[in-house]
């Protein structure tokens, strides 16, 4: 099983040494949007919030590792569908759980390989230093990486199903969790009826705890406690969704088209 | 005795209400090529895709080297595999790069040694350090053909893997196959519009019309039997009028 796992792994590792686009990639559209947030935080902070910057910041670099290890697992399939390789995977003796878990493996790479630039470059531009946190620091990464793994495999089974019809969901899906994550501001600017659904992401409670943390006060455990929680459920609902999803693929043909797109 | 290493019973695959195979029964011995024929829709690719595990069937059974696809498929996977002129390896990558991560993937051990040998044997050895994508479309059909053969496979499932390619490439690919098959006693289940190269290459081949097997036997038989000059000429027969042993 490692070996193949680690096949796998060597598979996407091979695609991103290969491409100077696909490497710039992992690390230019977090160094961007760190420049524009840092920038923009810098500036309030000069007129009206001097908690801006910590709280703005954090939230960016926190958000880039659940929505890079999302992107990871389902761009590892989507470049499978556009290179016409799915079929030749499906035809190893590959089980879904070797394959969730090489893609989820890159997931982590692949987050926390810009996760260390923007904490430089955030500390070089900014004074901001993510190690403010604290010691919830390392919890709420595992916490954004296994929700990101979860919305991956939700994703990912979405793609299976509908082919390229459905790659905007790649850069798409993380972007419907974010308003609702109270990543930039706190749940309770969220309107009423939108907080249950707020609450019910484990990325809410992450963020909710980082601003605490920020704010100098002890974090309470509930967040992790709920955060860690909700992952559990949130990875054996994603687990099993894409099971099911591949079981249909394969009962309707989907699989066997999808690979001649 | 020749040895059965695929026997398919009953293999139907229905989508909605349009019954794309039905009930296509048929085996192969150890060793032997198989044709799997017939016109555009019939039911080819489906049934190797049934056979591959990539597609469910709705009913029907297949025992792939004695083990049961519906509940051994990655055992059977770990001893066959598949090449197609319309599935291609990863154009990013080079082609050892493409050929190391589906050794590792189906475990061959000395993968780097493995990897030339079939580079040399399917004469593209100047392949091995260049990106796939910048492959001529010969080198590249060749390639995905060392990955076929990367697990020294048993069973060997080629969809057209001659199409798109100059009759020169064409013939040294098929007189590759021919070795590999008196070599190594690898069974091939062959799908192919090129009827002359089916009647080089398939021991027996089967006819498929409308989901259903229109006619099985040897090329010579099936000329025989519908009185036909050539194996081009039963074809357009089974494509317009269905086979000797159609439904219609």
């Amino acid at each position: 099983m490692i070996s193949r796992v680690f096949a796998l792994l060597l598979r996407y590792l091979y695609l991103y040494r290969r491409s100077l686009a696909r490497s710039m990639e992992v690390f230019f559209w977090p160094v961007m949007d760190l420049l524009v947030w840092g920038f923009l935080t810098t500036y309030l902070q000069t007129v009206a919030a001097p908690a801006a910057v910590s709280y703005l910041l954090g939230a960016m670099i926190l958000w880039d590792v659940l929505y890079r290890c999302q992107q990871a697992i389902t761009l590892a399939f989507t470049e499978d569908i556009w290179t016409r390789n799915i079929l030749n995977v499906f035809v190893t003796p590959v089980r879904t759980s070797e394959l969730l878990l090489a893609t989820s493996l890159l997931g982590v790479l692949k987050s926390l390989a810009p996760l260390v630039l923007l904490m430089t470059l955030a500390w070089a531009f900014y004074s901001f230093s993510l190690f403010a946190v604290g010691a919830s620091l390392g919890p709420f990464l595992v916490c954004l990486l296994l929700f990101g793994w979860a919305v991956g495999m939700f994703t990912a089974a979405l793609i299976l199903r509908f082919g390229q019809a459905a790659e905007a969901l790649v850069w798409g899906v993380p972007f419907l969790i974010q308003p609702v994550s109270a990543t930039f501001y706190p749940v309770d600017v969220l309107p009423a009826w939108v907080r249950p659904l707020a609450l019910a992401l484990p990325s809410t409670h992450v963020f909710e705890g980082m601003r605490q943390a920020l704010r100098g006060e002890a974090v309470e455990p509930r967040w992790l406690i709920t955060a860690f929680g909700l992952d559990i459920v949130y990875l054996g609902a994603g687990a099993a969704f894409f099971a099911w999803m591949l079981r249909r693929v394969r009962e309707k043909g989907y699989l066997g088209r999808l690979g001649m797109e | 005795m020749a040895e059965r290493v695929l026997e398919v019973a009953g293999l139907t695959k229905r989508f909605g209400a349009v019954t794309a195979v039905d009930g296509v029964s048929f085996e192969a011995d150890r060793g032997e090529i198989l044709g799997l024929l017939g016109p555009n829709g019939a039911g080819k690719t489906t049934t190797l895709q049934m056979l591959l595990g990539l597609t469910t069937p709705t009913a029907g059974s297949a025992r792939i080297l004695g083990l049961d696809l519906a509940r051994q498929r990655h055992a059977i996977l770990q001893r066959v595999n598949f090449s197609s002129a319309y599935v291609n390896l990863p154009y990013n990558l080079t082609a050892y790069e493409n050929l190391n991560v589906f050794a590792r993937l189906y475990g061959v051990r000395r993968p780097a040694e493995k990897i030339r040998a079939l580079l040399e044997l399917f004469e593209i050895p100047e392949a091995h350090d260049r990106v796939t994508g910048a492959l001529s479309t010969g080198q590249q059909t060749r390639l995905n053909l060392c990955k076929a053969f990367l697990n020294d496979p048993e069973v060997l499932f080629l969809d057209e893997p001659t199409a798109s390619l100059d009759p020169d490439i064409a013939d040294k690919v098929r007189t590759t196959l021919l070795r590999l098959q008196r070599e190594r006693g690898v069974t091939m289940i062959y799908t192919s519009h090129n009827m002359p190269e089916v009647e080089r290459l398939c021991d027996r081949v089967i006819f498929l019309s409308r989901g259903r097997v229109a006619a099985f036997g040897t090329a010579q038989e099936l000329r025989q039997k519908m009185d036909r000059g050539s194996l081009d000429e039963v074809f357009i027969t089974i494509a317009r009028e269905g086979g000797p042993g159609s439904a219609r």
